[in-house]
């Protein structure tokens, strides 16, 4: 097959990282070809700030060296400029009359910086702030001359004045608006940012409008600026950033729509379906994004696009706000002026230099702004882009995330505390030093590429938090936050949800119709979701769709859990933790005859038996005669349970007799994660109920009802639920709780995560306060479970594949066979 | 028997339906030590059942495309080479295959090597 040919109009982070993720999918479909006007290679143009401080060189903060380019085949047109789009021909001629031939074409030319219209801004010593060139002009600029007027107190202007002073000049800073960051910052969160900033020596003038620039004595060079209140300040040097303006030049001449930017549809296509734009200069549902975050989401779905698997969607980005200026920290996003609807959380202490402003709408955050303590900003700005109600942590939610616990981090939440050693992924022994090196050196931009390249939070995700904070505090302001929608995994952009819908609304029955109709990437899937596939089909159509062993994991494929060395431990089901001599007499027979090197009680109110081989596995369960445990499964395992009133002298409840109906109930359950119960006979609640999935805790007058707890990477107190009389009603309310999870939970979500995903008040809704909706989902749990067989005492009927425990023997070796 | 089979000294091991498809068995006894065989469509492949980073037995993982996810922690290793997918690095010896007839050999000669 010929290849086809694409031509990137621009060389820049929006260009590049498109073909990046281009040469990803599908390497061999375009002989690619860029034009940069640039003499350099793709470099991070958010890193020019540093430059210009003098913390980093221009050979830093190269992203793809020249032989990136050759060695991925791509044909580099440094310093040439596009100044035509021959769209009838198909062609792309550059001033120096270089013409390409395309198939499909990539604008990518970003922006260019806004000149004020006010006479003298084309003289000598005038210059914008947008590329190493200008970076480099505004260093030689302050070698030789001292003062410095920037106009525009955004973003970069305030980059740019902090780096000149850094460099020597006294510089001022010109504003239109009444304080800066208008656009980033509430007046409060500005006024200590000008005062910090003042205490570093820069000077301001706030409100106030440029009308001239005005030419030395010798009429060479700049030497003021005139305001319009007819003051005039000394200046050598005048920076331009009052803003950006998408560069369309090119698009336009060429008769593609546009409007403030390339006007793109959600796959990143103009109006001409072979041309594609990305980046600052196009315009995607009326928004031209200038942060990088948004720029790499387009180049994915556009690469996508281009790959011919049309998959991806843009449906456009919540941004959010970091300055790069060293020791200063400010963070803002979403909706931080507030507004009407809202309500706002403050925190204020002017002396301590410390603002906190949060931004709630119906129970959602909405908008943070946050001034001098930035460490909870990339919480903030999870809690916003997922929108989840944070009604439960109201209280809480302006102390960070560190008050809402934590555990497994030696205390650790709060990476810029962290020196280099400190470990920060506990599983992986991942260190921050590590993280940040890979962040710098390798030039990743979000957490799944952290993940990939350091493993760090790659196994239990727990330290994900201070990950994301070490991404946000070492790429400032344009870190590439983990999508607001995220994919089951790397086989497809559905996310967990979509999965699940489409499963129930359109009857899938197999794993195959599954990737066949949200057409995977891959031909069977990966070990990630292969699984949650399998999952999925057996909890929405059971006694239909048919279980597929070799999508689940070895634990539960072989129905024992594997350890370390290759060996499985056996944990036989004892109801509600009750045994008798019979029971532990046949245990201990096993324990010898099959020579178990380790006997142990677990958690759950049960014996392990560790160290059984695999081919010994049917006769174990044989011998023992009782039924498993489920101790290997994402399933139901444990309902542990007090003495309760059958002999306790407090009990006031009959704790053995329920937790031994709730486990015989849900026995065979599978669900997204582990599920465990706990069932106790009074208050004192020796079962300790607290911290399981579903708690029970017997009163006088009833039970009392708690959900989503969780004993294990992160310690979480079960929610109260409702209180209830009867026997039935509590199978009924907790059988009627889990079976929503199974429903909606996604694979590998414990209990706990889900209902913080979709809030208590909605739990309460649907098992509480609906009463016919509850009684539904019992029976859908009855019946999923009706005839639930014992994969230890009829395997065959469980689908246990029986050929694994037993290993093919080589027949005659020794003999030498034939030759 | 066909000629190329006879030649080579391949043995047979076990037929092919006896492998479950995208699953994986256990062959024993060789001085290589443990064989896991494993299936993908209709490709067997041979790897040492012992994953390269902390010795999992690789026969006990979901198989997915041509690849394999060990059991321990969750390495991914190329069924045709051996070698574990980036960021890992590591490799596990992998042995000649060939299926004829519904059957599928293994080379004699790398069998009997010791591990």
């Amino acid at each position: 097959m010929d290849k086809m040919k694409l031509v990137v109009i621009g060389n820049g982070m929006a260009g590049i990282r498109t073909v990046e993720e281009l040469l990803k999918l599908a390497p061999e479909r375009y002989e690619i070809t860029v034009f940069g006007s640039e003499p350099y290679p793709n470099y991070n143009r958010i890193l020019l700030s540093p430059v210009l401080a003098g913390e980093q060189t221009v050979d830093d903060i190269i992203l793809n060296s020249l032989e990136w380019y050759e060695s991925n085949g791509i044909r580099l047109h440094l310093g040439r400029t596009v100044t035509r789009i021959d769209r009838a021909r198909r062609q792309v001629v550059a001033a120096d009359g270089t013409t390409e031939a395309y198939d499909r074409l990539l604008i990518a030319t970003g922006s260019n910086p806004f000149l004020l219209p006010v006479p003298g801004n084309d003289l000598p010593g005038v210059i914008s702030y947008r590329d190493i060139h200008d970076t480099q002009r505004m260093i030689e600029a302050a070698r030789e001359y001292r003062h410095a007027v920037v106009v525009g107190g955004g973003l970069l202007g305030l980059e740019a004045a902090n780096g000149l002073k850094l460099r020597g000049m006294d510089v001022t800073v010109v504003h239109l608006a009444d304080w800066l960051l208008e656009r980033q910052l509430d007046p409060v969160a500005a006024g200590l940012l000008q005062q910090s900033l003042e205490a570093r020596g820069l000077g301001f003038r706030l409100s106030t409008q440029t009308t001239a620039i005005l030419s030395d004595a010798a009429g060479r060079r700049v030497g003021s600026v005139r305001f319009r209140d007819g003051s005039e300040i000394a200046a050598d040097l005048v920076v331009m950033a009052a803003g950006i303006r998408p560069n369309t030049a090119l698009a336009e001449a060429a008769g593609l729509a546009c409007r403030r930017g390339i006007l793109v549809s959600d796959t990143l296509q103009t109006f001409d379906p072979r041309i594609y734009a990305v980046g600052e200069c196009a315009s995607h549902r009326g928004i031209a994004y200038g942060l990088v975050a948004p720029l790499f989401e387009q180049a994915k779905v556009c690469a996508n696009h281009l790959a011919f698997m049309g998959i991806g969607r843009y449906t456009g980005s919540v941004t959010s706000t970091k300055l790069k200026v060293t020791g200063i920290d400010l963070f803002s996003a979403g909706e931080f002026m507030g507004g009407e609807g809202t309500e706002e959380i403050t925190l204020s202490d002017p002396v301590g230099g410390v603002y906190k402003k949060l931004v709630l709408r119906e129970d959602r955050l909405v908008g943070a702004c946050l001034y001098g303590d930035t460490a909870d900003g990339a919480w903030y700005f999870k809690l916003l882009r997922e929108g989840r109600k944070v009604a439960e942590l109201r209280d809480c939610l302006m102390f960070g995330e560190s008050n809402i616990g934590d555990a497994g981090h030696e205390g650790h939440n709060r990476a810029m505390a962290m020196a280099d050693a400190d470990e920060v992924c506990g599983c992986n022994g991942v260190s921050k030093g590590a993280i940040v090196r890979a962040i710098q050196e390798q030039g990743l931009f979000t957490l799944e590429e952290v993940r990939k390249c350091t493993k760090a939070s790659g196994s239990c995700g727990s330290c994900t938090g201070l990950v994301e904070q070490i991404l946000m505090n070492t790429l400032g302001a344009d870190y590439s936050e983990t999508p607001a929608k995220k994919a089951l995994c790397g086989c497809t952009d559905h996310t967990h949800e979509e999965v699940r819908k489409a499963i129930r609304e359109h009857r899938l029955l197999s794993q195959q119709a599954v990737r066949a109709f949200l057409e995977w990437r891959t031909p069977n899937g990966c070990a990630s979701c292969r699984p949650a596939l399998n999952y999925y089909l057996m909890a929405t159509w059971p006694h239909e769709a048919l279980d597929d062993p070799q999508s689940r994991f070895i634990n539960e494929r072989a129905h024992a859990n594997i350890q370390k060395d290759g060996t499985f431990s056996v944990v036989p089901r004892m109801w509600g933790g009750l045994t008798n001599p019979a029971e532990l007499r046949r245990i201990a027979d096993v324990a010898e005859k099959y020579r178990v090197p380790t006997v142990k009680l677990t958690g759950g109110q049960r014996i392990d038996l560790l160290g059984i081989r695999k081919e010994d596995l049917p006769a174990v369960w044989k011998d023992l005669d009782m039924p498993s445990g489920h101790a290997y499964g994402k399933s139901i395992r444990t309902v542990k349970t007090c003495v309760g009133d059958e002999h306790c002298r407090f009990g006031t409840q009959s704790s053995m007799k329920m937790g031994v109906a709730l486990e015989k109930m849900l026995f065979g359950m599978y669900a997204p994660h582990k599920v465990k119960l706990a069932v106790s006979g009074c208050p004192r609640n020796c079962a300790e109920a607290g911290i399981k999935d579903v708690g029970v805790i017997g009163v006088d007058s009833g039970w009392e009802i708690y959900v989503a707890g969780n004993g294990g990477i992160k310690t979480e107190v079960a929610q109260f639920l409702c209180k209830v009389r009867t026997d039935e009603e509590v199978r009924e309310y907790a059988g009627a709780f889990l079976q929503l999870y199974r429903e909606e939970g996604w694979y590998l979500e414990r209990t706990v995560h889900y209902v913080a995903r979709v809030g208590m008040g909605a739990i309460r809704a649907r098992i509480v306060e609906d009463a016919e909706g509850r009684k539904a989902l019992y029976e859908r749990l009855l019946f999923a479970l009706r005839d639930a067989p014992d994969p230890w005492k009829v395997p065959e009927a469980a689908g246990v594949d029986r050929r694994q425990f037993s290993a093919v023997r080589l027949p005659g070796l020794a003999e030498g066979v034939m030759s | 028997m066909s000629a190329v089979v006879e030649q080579a000294s391949w043995l047979p091991v076990l037929a092919l339906e006896d492998i479950p498809q995208m699953g994986a068995r256990v062959l024993e006894g060789a001085p290589i030590g443990p064989v896991a065989l494993f299936r993908s469509g209709d490709s067997v492949f041979a790897l040492k059942d012992r994953c390269p980073h902390k010795g999992g037995p690789l026969s006990q993982g979901i198989v997915h495309g041509r690849q394999v996810t060990c059991p321990l922690h969750g390495w991914t290793i190329d069924l045709a080479t051996g070698q574990a997918t980036a960021p890992d690095v590591g490799c596990t010896g992998s042995l000649s295959v060939r299926v004829e007839g519904g059957q599928v050999y293994l080379l004699h000669a790398e069998l009997a090597r010791q591990p």
